[in-house]
Order: C-alpha cells, then structure tokens, then sequence
C-alpha cells in the first residue's frame, strides 16, 4: 500500500488529533510566556476538534446522521474564541500588575 | 302574636348593638365621646317603641277582663252590702281547701284552671344530647311585656338623665375622692362613653333575663347583669371604696349564685329540662294545675326501689320494660306521696324544696334579701344614674321577677321560707334605714325594705301584689333615686346634715321628689284613689290580712312586720324629705352654691313623677289597668289553695283577698300606718326639731345598733373574713415555708442534674465528635493545600499525568473485566 495514494481513513484524522494535542499539551506545559500557553491551549482544543470532525465521519455510520462532530466542532471552536478573549484580558490585567507575562511569576494564589 | 318573638328580640338586642358601636369607637365618637350618649339613647328608646308596641299587639289579642271583685274600685259598695256573702264565700272556699291539701283542689282549679296566654319557643338550639337539649328560646306572656315596657321606659328615662348627670366625665377629671400612692388627687381622662356602653350592655342583659325561656338563660343574663352591676359600681375605679363595693357586690352575689346553681343541678339532673313552660307542666299539670312532685323528681329520690326492680327484672330487661313497671310500682305503693318510712311527705318532695329554695337563693342574692342585703347599700358608690337603673329599678327586681316567674315551681314550704326571709329583710332595712344620714342609703335601704315587702307578698301566695309592687316600686325608686341625684349634683355631698332648704333652690326636685315619696309611702284616699304605692302596698297588706285569717300564727308576724314597716317607710322618706328640703341651711356655703338641675335632669323626674303616680290609675271606661294586665300571667293553679305538707299552714287564694273583710282593715291600717309616719317624721323634723336629738340620746343603745347597722358587716367580717384572712395567711405560709422549698430544692436539684448532664452529652459526646471530625478535615486540608503552588504549567503537568493515569486505568480495566474488544 502506498501511503501517499492510500485512502484517508479516520485513523489519520486521529493521528494528526493527536499529534496537535501532545503539542498543544506540551507547549502549555513548557511556555512560560503566557501567550505560548495560550497557544498550546488553542492546539489541545483544535487537537481535539480534529477528533470530534472525524468522529463526525460518514464513515462511521450506516445512515448519514448529519452534522453532530461538525457542530460540536464549532461550538468548540466558538467557546475557544470567548476562552481566549477571556484569557487575554487575564493576561493584560497580569502585565498591568505585574510588568511581566511569565506565568511562574504568577503566585498570588498559592495555597 | 307571631310578630311578638321578633319584635322583643329585636328590642334586646339594640342595647347590644349599641354596646358594640361604643365599645368599638368608643370616644371617637363626636364631641369628646358625647355621640356614644345619643348611640345608648337612641337604642333604648328603640326599644321602647318596640316593647309598647308590643304591648299594643297584645293588648290587640288579649284585652284584660274586668276582675271578679276588684277592690279599689268598687270597694265602697263592698263596704256596705257585699261584706256577709264575701266572707261567707271565701269561709266555705278555705274550709274545703283545707281538707283536700295538695292533693286535690277542686274548686279553685275548676274557676282558674285555665293557663295564662303566652307566646313561647325557641330562637336557636345550642346543644341537643338525646332528650335533653338546650335552647334560646323566649317565653313572653303579660309579665314580660310589662317588665320590657318598665324597664325601656326607666332606662330611657335614665339614659336621658345621665347626659347630665354624667357631663363632668366629658373632660379630663381630677377625682377629689380618690388618691394616688404620692398624696395627689387623681387626674384622669372622662369616662363619658364608657359609662354608656355599661349602661347598654346592662339594658341588654336586663331585657334578656325577661325574655328568657328557661332557667339555664336566666342564669346566663343573670350573671349579665351582675357584671354589668360590677362595672358600674365600681366605675371610680380609682377610688377604694368603690372597688371595694364593687367587689362586695360580686362575691356576695356568688354566694347566692352557688345555691342557685345547686337550684339548677336539681331541676336538671331530675327533670332534664330548664325550659319555662314544661317545668310548669311538669309540677303543675293539667288540667287542674295542682302542685304535685313531678314523676323525674319522685323516680330520682326513690333510687333505692328503682334498683331493686331492676333487680328483680334481671339485665335482660329493656328500658321500656323497666320505666313500665317503675310506674306500676310508684302508682301502687304511691311513692309521691308516701315517703321512705311510710309517712309524708313522699319521694321526691324534699328535692322539689331544694331545687325552689336553691333558685331561691339567687334572688336572695340578686335582690338583696336577709342575709345577703350587705353588697345593695355599698353599692351606691357607683354614680346615681346607676343606683337608679340598676340597684333599685331594674336589676334588684330581677330577683323578685324570677321569684314571680318561678312561683309555680314553689311548695308551700319553699313559699314559706321566702315570706320569712322578706318579713326580716323589709323589716330590718326600714329599721336601719331611719338613721342613715347619707341621702342614697336611706334610699339603699329603703329599696332592700320594699325588695322585702315584694317576696312576702310572693311568699304568702299574693303572686298579683307582689309583682305590682315590682312594678310601681320601680318607678318610684327611679324617681327618688334621680332627684337624690339631683341633690347630689346641686350640693356636691350625700350627706343630709349638710343640706336643708333646698327647696328654694331646686323646687323642682323637692315637688318631684315629694311625689315620690308620697307614692313609696303608699298615700291616697281610703278606698278612692292613690298614688300608684297605694295599690301595690294595700294589695300586699290585704293578703297579708288574709293569710293572717287562716294561718294566725306565722300570719299575725308577717303581716303586723309589713304594717310596721309601711309606718317605717313613711317615716324615714319623709325624714328624708325634710331634712334636704326643708328648715333652715346647714352649710351656707354648699347652700349657696345650689342650683337647679338641667332641663335634661329634669324632665326624666317629671316624666317618671307622672308614672309614681299614675301607672296603676285604672284607664277609664275600660278594664286595662295595671293589675288586670299583670292577672293575665298569673301562672297556672296560682289561684289555688295550697296546704303545706312540712309546715301546718294554708296559703290562700289570693283573689280571697280581695273581700271587703279583708280590703277593709288592710287599707285602714296601712292608711293610719302610712299618715302616723308621716306625723311622726313631721313633729321630728319639722315642728320640734330638737326632739330627734333627745329621742336619739334616749334610746342611744338602739340608735348605735341601727347606725351600725344591725353590726352586719361586722359580723360577716367576723364570722366569714377574718377567718379566711386567717386561713389564707396560714395557707400563705405554708407556701412560702413548705411549697415554695419544695419547688425551689427541686429547681436546685433539676439545675445540677442539668450541668452534669450538660458536661456528659454536649461537652463529650456532641462537642467531641465535632471536634474530632474537624480536625481530621483540617489536617486533611493541610495535607492538600501543598499541591496547589501555583504554578501554571505544574498544573498542566498534572492534568496531563491524570489523563494518563485515567486512560491506563481504564484501559486494564476493560481487558481485565470486561474482556476487552
């Protein structure tokens, strides 16, 4: 079978999910400018987007249902935008505050 | 005659509604509270109207009939012709009786037999159990129209009379009889419109009592009425003396109450019923209208035979059974009228004394007889409107009414007891009531004498006098009681010393007053015309006279005890008279302040000044009078002859009375008693005035012994209060020595146990398992708190490592149990 000619199955989706999601994952995990965690967080939800896209797949199904991953798919991509308006009002606030946008500087609420 | 139930009902209940629109907006209403008069007034005259038109629509149905022999008028012929044939009649009347006793009375029952009109039922049944039941209910004849006419009549009178009487209470007072704990007088609000809505709850319990169907309601408006007195004497609250009467008046007048409770128990646990008209039945029945024990009565006292025929009968047998041959047997062995040791009087008699001597005794109280008289002279510290409405017009007469009203129920030796207990009291308080020196007591006492006179004229069988007496008495002693008030109100003291000459001053009142005094003392022309005391006194001499014929004994007492006290009463009114109105001032300085009434004083006087003197006048042309009305409710087989079975006495037939032989001396002596008393009082205190003093130093054993007045408060104080202070201060101590260390050891013990078990369950047991729990949360929250660092991406780390663990977790946990897939 050649990979390149080969048909795209869901599993591909679930690859290139995954890979998006270990990067945005690993990006959160070691940013420490709070706009590259910001940004690990947009991957892990496009990572999981992907998912929910091909789990939305005709394929999957023996009668075309319709749109659910699709939609779901959106409203995640609108919940990340209101996330990110949200978080980027944090992190200005933070700056004011602050004079820095490293987030292990960010220890007023340690227990 | 339907229309009669709804018209006096609605008559009672006007006063009622206007106790409330008082007592609701009370001084709110216009003028300072002066609109709560016009309230009072209008729903007395109200009623009025109605009780005269009552009167009207009887009057319609049932005209009076001409009496057979009516002594006042036509007394002159009797004199003269008629004088062998009456006496001969009523000889050959008495004889007859004589033998037949209780048993049978033949002749008087074949005349007389027929029972009186009346309209009677039931308002509304309260409680139903079985048989028994329990009603308001209304039983109206002749007597009841009359006593609703008298007393609306006085009432508004009254009521009128008040609004001036009463107009000090429209502003703030400062009260010189009564003190505050520092010395100073009393300052308060007037009182106006309270006075009022007292007034009116009175006219309502008044005119209730009369409207009653049965005893149990009489009782209830009864005890009305007495806490409608108890409110009006003591409505200077602030001053001690008038608690104190007020008090006095209550207590004396649940001594009487509690026999009459005892009166009630009787009827209804033997009759099992309260209602008028089958009691009447019941001891009276038809068609001959005998007095005889009523079978409840006879089968409640006979308990020994009736357990024994139940025995005999065994269980089986059913009631019907049982109440046949309980009749069987008390027909055969006559158990009425032979008793348990085979000899008279029979079963049951002695419960049909208790129960009319326990009645009795409430009017005792309520009428202010010998030995409950003491509250009546005390209670003139309530204001005089009320002295003349309540404690001698009105209320005090409730007693003689139920007296009158229950005169059927009474063996003749219950009738016995009560003319004893009115000779005494007629009497004694005429005694007592010739050196009272405070105006209203001399009147207190003279309303207990006259009070008297009515129950011995009940109790020698004069059922007719003795309610007449009740009537006319009421309209006199409203009026002296009024013009007293007058007095009062012109010189600001109740002491007769301090007055005289009055009557230059205030010739109103004197004239008003005279009348009345003319009236109480029963003046008028010998077998002519009187004043309205005329009729009702010679009627109750007459009987007197009668009763004396057949009963010489006991009948000489009572009747020469009514002819002395008539001489008393003369006497000491006209002592009265004097002493205000005339001779020279004895304090110039109240003398000068005298004035006469106002108009809305004195008009009432003149208006009930008419009554004193006409209300028994016959109408001319016709045959309504006063008398001929009230002969209309003479009760069923009250014309009979009755023999005593206790006591070896008669008592006549009052229409016996009526004989010239009888008319004759009775009204010579009560005309010579009536005009030596005058006499007398004159030459005292007119014409040699320094007689009195000598005669009282003369006699001062006597005089001590009447000012003191027979020493009666002090016996009672003896005899009843001082041994209850003794007893209550022994029953004191023991509470604070024995009850009160009982209670407060057994607080000391319940407040040890309470720290101990306080300290065992709350600090221990509840506190401890909080405490510990607490206390693990807190170390387990200490452990926890060191993973929160803050640290952003430590978080993340987390969150990551979690998800893994889930998914590993997960994951052996599908292939290990769910088999994997």
């Amino acid at each position: 079978m050649v990979p390149l000619v080969a048909q795209i199955t869901v599993s591909h989706y679930l690859v290139v999910g995954a890979v998006l999601f270990v990067t945005g994952a690993v990006c959160m995990a070691t940013k420490r400018n709070i706009l590259g965690v910001l940004m690990g967080v947009e991957l892990v939800l496009n990572g999981a987007n992907v998912n929910f896209i091909a789990f939305g797949s005709p394929f999957l199904r023996e009668h075309h249902l319709g749109l659910d991953g699709q939609l779901i798919a959106v409203f995640v991509i609108v919940l990340a935008a209101a996330e990110a308006a949200v978080a980027l009002a944090i992190a200005l606030n933070f700056y004011n505050n602050h004079t820095t946008i490293d987030v292990d500087r960010a220890e007023d609420l340690k227990g | 005659m339907e229309s009669l139930p709804v018209l006096l009902g609605l008559a009672v209940l006007a006063p009622l509604a206007s106790f409330f629109v008082i007592l609701l907006l009370g001084p709110s209403l216009g003028h300072g509270g002066k609109s709560a008069a016009y309230v009072a007034i209008g729903a007395i005259v109200l009623a009025g109207l109605l009780s005269f038109i009552s009167l009207g629509i009887w009057l319609a149905n049932h005209w009076p009939e001409a009496p057979h022999d009516d002594h006042h008028a036509a007394a002159s012929e009797h004199a003269g012709d008629a004088h062998e044939g009456e006496s001969q009649n009523a000889k050959s009347a008495h004889d007859s009786h004589a033998s037949e006793g209780v048993a049978g009375d033949s002749h008087a029952a074949s005349h007389h037999g027929s029972t009186p009109p009346k309209v009677s039922g039931e308002y509304y049944v309260l409680a139903k159990i079985g048989d028994l039941q329990l009603s308001i209910s209304y039983y109206i004849d002749s007597l009841t129209i009359a006593m609703f006419c008298m007393v609306t009549l006085i009432a508004s009178c009254i009521h009128v009379y008040a609004t001036g009487y009463m107009h000090d209470e429209l502003h703030d007072i400062t009260d010189h009889e009564a003190h505050t704990a520092d010395g100073e007088h009393v300052h308060r609000p007037g009182r106006f419109h309270r006075f009022f809505q007292y007034l009116s709850l009175f006219c309502f319990s008044m005119l209730g009592l009369v409207l009653a169907g049965n005893v149990l309601m009489v009782f209830v408006f009864w005890e009305l009425v007495g806490i409608c007195s108890y409110f009006l004497i003591g409505f200077y609250i602030e001053r001690k003396s008038a608690t104190n009467a007020a008090n006095k008046a209550f207590i004396v007048n649940r001594v009487g109450d509690f026999g009459m409770i005892i009166g009630l128990m009787a009827i209804w646990s033997s009759l099992g019923t309260f209602a008028f008209d089958e009691l009447f039945e019941a001891v009276r029945p038809g068609p001959s209208h005998v007095l005889q024990t009523p079978d409840g009565m006879v089968y409640a006292s006979a308990q020994d035979r009736v357990r024994d025929i139940a025995r005999e009968l065994g269980p089986d047998a059913t009631p019907d059974q049982l109440e046949t041959a309980i009749q069987e047997r008390a027909t055969t062995e006559n158990w009425r009228n032979v008793g348990p040791d085979g000899k008279a009087p029979g079963y049951g008699y002695w419960l049909l004394i208790v129960a009319g001597v326990g009645i009795f005794c409430g009017c005792v109280g309520k009428s202010a007889q010998f030995p409950l008289h003491v509250w009546l002279p005390d209670a003139m510290e309530g204001p005089t409107p009320v002295s003349a409405l309540v404690h001698s017009a009105t209320m005090v007469a409730a007693g003689v009414y139920l007296a009158a009203r229950f005169y059927p129920f009474f063996a003749p030796e219950v009738l016995f007891v009560i003319a004893i207990v009115g000779a005494i009291t007629l009497f004694m308080a005429a005694t007592i009531a010739i050196t009272a020196t405070d105006i209203k007591r001399v009147l207190a006492y003279s309303t207990i004498s006259q009070l008297g006179y009515m129950m011995l004229a009940i109790g020698m069988g004069g059922w007719l006098a003795g309610v007449m007496h009740l009537v006319t008495h009421a309209f006199f002693k409203s009026l002296l009681f009024l013009c007293s008030g007058s007095v009062i109100h012109a010189v600001h003291t109740n002491e007769m010393p301090e007055m005289g000459g009055l009557i230059k001053k205030m010739p109103w009142t004197a004239y008003t007053m005279l009348i009345g005094c003319l009236a109480i003392a029963g003046a008028g022309i010998p077998f002519v015309i009187g004043l309205s005391g005329y009729y009702s006194k010679d009627a109750i001499l007459e009987q007197g006279h009668l009763f004396m014929t057949t009963n010489p004994g006991w009948g000489a007492v009572f009747f020469w005890a009514a002819a002395g006290g008539a001489a008393i009463t003369a006497f000491y009114m006209f002592r009265m008279w004097y002493m205000t109105f005339l001779g020279k001032p004895r304090n110039h300085h109240r003398y000068d302040h005298a004035h006469e009434s106002p108009w809305s004083m004195v008009a009432p006087l003149v208006i009930l000044a008419v009554f004193a003197v006409g209300v028994a006048w016959p109408i001319p042309f016709s045959s309504l009078r006063l008398s001929t009305l009230l002969e209309q409710a003479r009760p069923a087989g009250g014309l009979n002859d009755m023999q005593g079975v206790l006591v070896n006495m008669v008592w006549p037939n009052e229409h016996d009375s009526h004989a010239a032989s009888h008319v004759i001396p009775a009204t010579l002596i009560a005309f010579g008693t009536a005009l030596s008393g005058i006499l007398l009082a004159t030459m005292f205190y007119v014409w040699q005035p320094h007689l009195a003093g000598e005669v009282r130093q003369q006699f001062s054993p006597i005089h001590r012994f009447l000012v003191n007045k027979w020493w009666f408060d002090e016996l009672y104080d003896w005899i009843f209060v001082k041994p209850t202070h003794v007893v209550s201060g022994v029953a004191a101590r023991f509470d604070r020595n024995w009850i009160d260390w009982i209670v407060d050891g057994s607080a000391k013990v319940t407040r040890r146990f309470a720290y101990g078990w306080e300290w065992l369950a709350d600090r221990v047991v509840v506190d401890g398992f909080v405490n510990v729990f607490a206390g693990w949360m807190y170390s387990l929250g200490l452990a926890t708190r060191r993973v929160q660092r803050g640290n952003l991406r430590e978080y993340v780390l987390f969150i990551l490592v979690g998800a893994l663990v889930l998914f590993v977790v997960i994951s052996i946990f599908r292939v290990t149990y769910a088999g994997g897939s």
